[in-house]
């Protein structure tokens, strides 16, 4: 019988040998990634948060190829940094060595927001219910990676926590899947939500301050091929104390928001208006306010049923 | 297929793509990345109707390239617009360089290539009054430091690059096509004869093809970082082939090389695009071009042969950096005398950079 081949399957020095000499490939629907590095950390790190992920064979087409390298001569040993290459080619300024796997989800995020355009690229969180999509666009600091952790730590599946890919030509939402960033007092919040989440190690001093990613849920990784259709757009917004409101939203401003929010808005031109005016058109548009995430997951649970 | 001959053989001919493998799809959209042609590869695909068959994930890369490209091309024509707007009241005739004028000639050329800065040239007398026009109408000038502004300014051909401040799209002013110190020196004014009107457009031309192609050796052949090397020959290679089809451009090519000064940069785009991209160049016309001597000819092909191929790990050899370092530092040779060049590399030596980073 065929299986495919999951990074759980191999033992972790197959998995440093592969990353080592660059020949890990690893399924992260709908692309595929090679990815090099000689760093422990980061065989560790994906060996937890990839572990349901597919692997493939060297010899596929990849389209991302990456490495997080220790940076070069003395920043090897003397306060030691480390580089994400595109490539081969370094793609930004050095991080401290200990930012290793947090850079490789970002130089990741940066390599799909720059180089996908078969899809509108939105920076917004989105998750899925009985087949339907919740996208949560949002600055960064209004609380949406808190919000999507905490209600896919009560029954939403994870589509994706940073980049919603949405299909240009057919509109739907291709799920990501990938391991959730959480910043600051967020890691506390979900610990305490979800006490067996699966965390990397609070990564402190980085430029969001200090950071953490939750492994996704194995389901959402599972059923990481099937798409959703969009139903909702809510714009989350984190307020201490506040009392958790649902409030209809403007679908003019909606428009406004979701394209601002947007990478690869501008690029498409016309048929971006178009796409991001089918995704309107067919969403409930909400403004949603909360303080505290039970609260949240109930409201949302609502808004699913009430559908 | 030896890795460089990859890239080479999918542009010149499309149809061999068919019968490439996942992993050198793998291979071929990287290298086309990298030497910034994957939009124009996407082009000669689609030109031969070939993206249906193109396997899905490096299909994929394809139509984004070609999106991304088909935006730069509309913003190009906006951009040139607005410069229009600006420059039309001082009544001074801008001729369009490279990229922008493949954009407004509408050649082939400029399907499916990326673009950046706009570069004009303008009369010699006349910088001072584009300069205020521009900076009336929102470019400014950088953060340049005023050893910079000298640099570029007495030096060489082109005032620093230009800003707008709301759009964020950057304007080369030239006076010339080469620098003022370079050891070649150019007839500009010959140049200024006979440029071709933009239609629609007042004040506003692109060069004729004989001078579009010269111009484009010229750039080529003393340009010191050849990041887009490749991507210049692959121009070169497409203005031949578009002018070449008519012989009365090719009669002109060698002695309008004559008049303009540049018949040793010409040799060598035509000497360097035959041999790497396989464009068709009449005997003859080489020719008629004076060679240099064969030691130099030596060398030069060493550097350039490897130079000129896409800046990626699959298309260089052992030699490679030292060629292209070569070349770095053959470009500051003859773009100044040499005593100026002393002042100017030690200058940049010893000075803290002043210069802009690139930003994260």
């Amino acid at each position: 019988m065929w299986c495919l081949l999951r990074l759980a399957d191999l033992t972790p020095s197959e998995l440093g040998y592969r990353l080592g000499n660059g020949s890990l490939l690893i399924g992260i629907s709908p692309f595929v990634v090679r990815i090099r590095s000689s760093i422990d950390a980061i065989s560790e790190a994906l060996g937890t948060m990839y572990r349901d992920f597919p692997i493939n064979e060297p010899d596929e087409f990849a389209d991302f190829h990456i490495e997080v390298a220790p940076g070069s001569r003395l920043r090897r040993w003397f306060r030691p940094q480390v580089n994400f290459h595109f490539d081969g080619i370094p793609s930004f300024q050095p991080l401290p060595a200990n930012q290793a796997y947090p850079m490789l989800e970002w130089g990741l995020n940066w390599c799909i927001a720059t180089h996908s355009h078969r899809f509108l690229l939105i920076h917004a969180a989105v998750i899925e219910s009985g087949g339907k999509a919740a996208i949560l666009p949002a600055p960064p600091g209004s609380g949406k990676s808190t919000l999507c952790a905490g209600l896919v730590s009560r029954g939403w599946r994870l589509l994706s926590d940073e980049l919603t890919l949405i299909d240009m030509n057919t509109g739907v939402i291709h799920p990501m899947s990938r391991p959730i960033n959480l910043k600051n007092a967020s890691i506390e919040v979900i610990r305490g939500f979800q006490p067996d989440a699966v965390m990397t190690d609070p990564v402190a001093d980085t430029k969001k301050g200090t950071v953490a990613l939750m492994r996704p849920p194995s389901e959402s990784v599972r059923r990481i091929a099937e798409t959703a259709r969009p139903a909702w757009i809510v714009f989350p917004t984190y307020t201490a104390g506040a009392s958790t409101t649902l409030s209809p939203y403007s679908k003019a401003h909606t428009f406004i928001r979701v394209a601002r929010e947007s990478f690869n808005y501008d690029i498409h031109g016309r048929t971006g208006f178009e796409a991001v005016s089918r995704l309107i058109d067919t969403c409930a548009c909400f403004e949603f306010c909360y303080s505290d995430l039970e609260d949240a997951a109930r409201e949302f649970s609502r808004l699913s049923v009430a559908s | 297929m030896k890795a460089p001959e990859l890239l080479v053989s999918a542009l010149t001919r499309p149809e061999s793509v068919a019968a490439l493998l996942p992993s050198q799809w793998d291979l071929l959209i990287r290298q086309a990345r990298r030497a910034n042609v994957l939009s124009t590869l996407a082009n000669v695909i689609e030109s031969q109707a070939l993206t249906d068959g193109v396997p899905t994930a490096p299909r994929h890369h394809l139509v984004a390239a070609t999106a991304v490209a088909r935006q730069q091309r509309q913003a190009v024509r906006w951009e040139v617009r607005c410069i229009q707007e600006a420059l039309a009241a001082t009544g001074v005739p801008v001729v369009l360089l490279k990229g922008a004028a493949y954009v407004m000639a509408d050649l082939p050329t400029a399907r499916g290539r990326m673009f950046s800065d706009v570069d004009i040239m303008v009369p010699r007398e006349s910088i001072s009054r584009i300069e205020s026009a521009l900076a009336m109408h929102g470019w400014t000038g950088g953060h340049h430091s005023n050893y910079d502004q000298r640099y570029y300014r007495r030096w060489m051909h082109e005032i620093p690059p230009m800003q707008h401040i709301r759009r964020g799209t950057v304007i080369d002013v030239h006076h010339a096509i080469l620098p003022e110190t370079a050891r070649i020196k150019v007839n500009t004014k010959a140049l200024w004869q006979a440029p071709d009107a933009v239609p629609g457009y007042d004040n506003l031309y692109v060069l004729q093809p004989t001078d579009m192609v010269l111009h484009s050796a010229a750039h080529l052949f003393h340009e010191g970082e050849l990041h887009n090397g490749f991507r210049d020959l692959v121009d070169l290679d497409s203005l031949l082939r578009q002018f070449g089809s008519d012989d009365a451009f090719l009669g002109r090519l060698g002695p309008r090389a004559q008049e303009l000064g540049l018949e040793r940069p010409l040799y060598y785009a035509l000497r360097y695009v035959q041999r790497i991209l396989g464009t068709p160049v009449p005997h003859r016309i080489l020719e008629s071009i004076p060679a240099p001597g064969r030691p130099s000819l030596r060398a030069m092909d060493f550097c350039y042969l490897r130079a000129l191929l896409p800046e990626h790990s699959s298309c260089t050899d052992r030699w490679s950096g030292l060629a292209r370092s070569a070349l770095y530092v053959r470009s500051h040779w003859i773009r100044m005398p040499f005593f100026l060049l002393l002042y100017h590399l030690t200058r940049k030596a010893v000075t803290p950079d002043q210069a802009d980073r690139k930003e994260q």
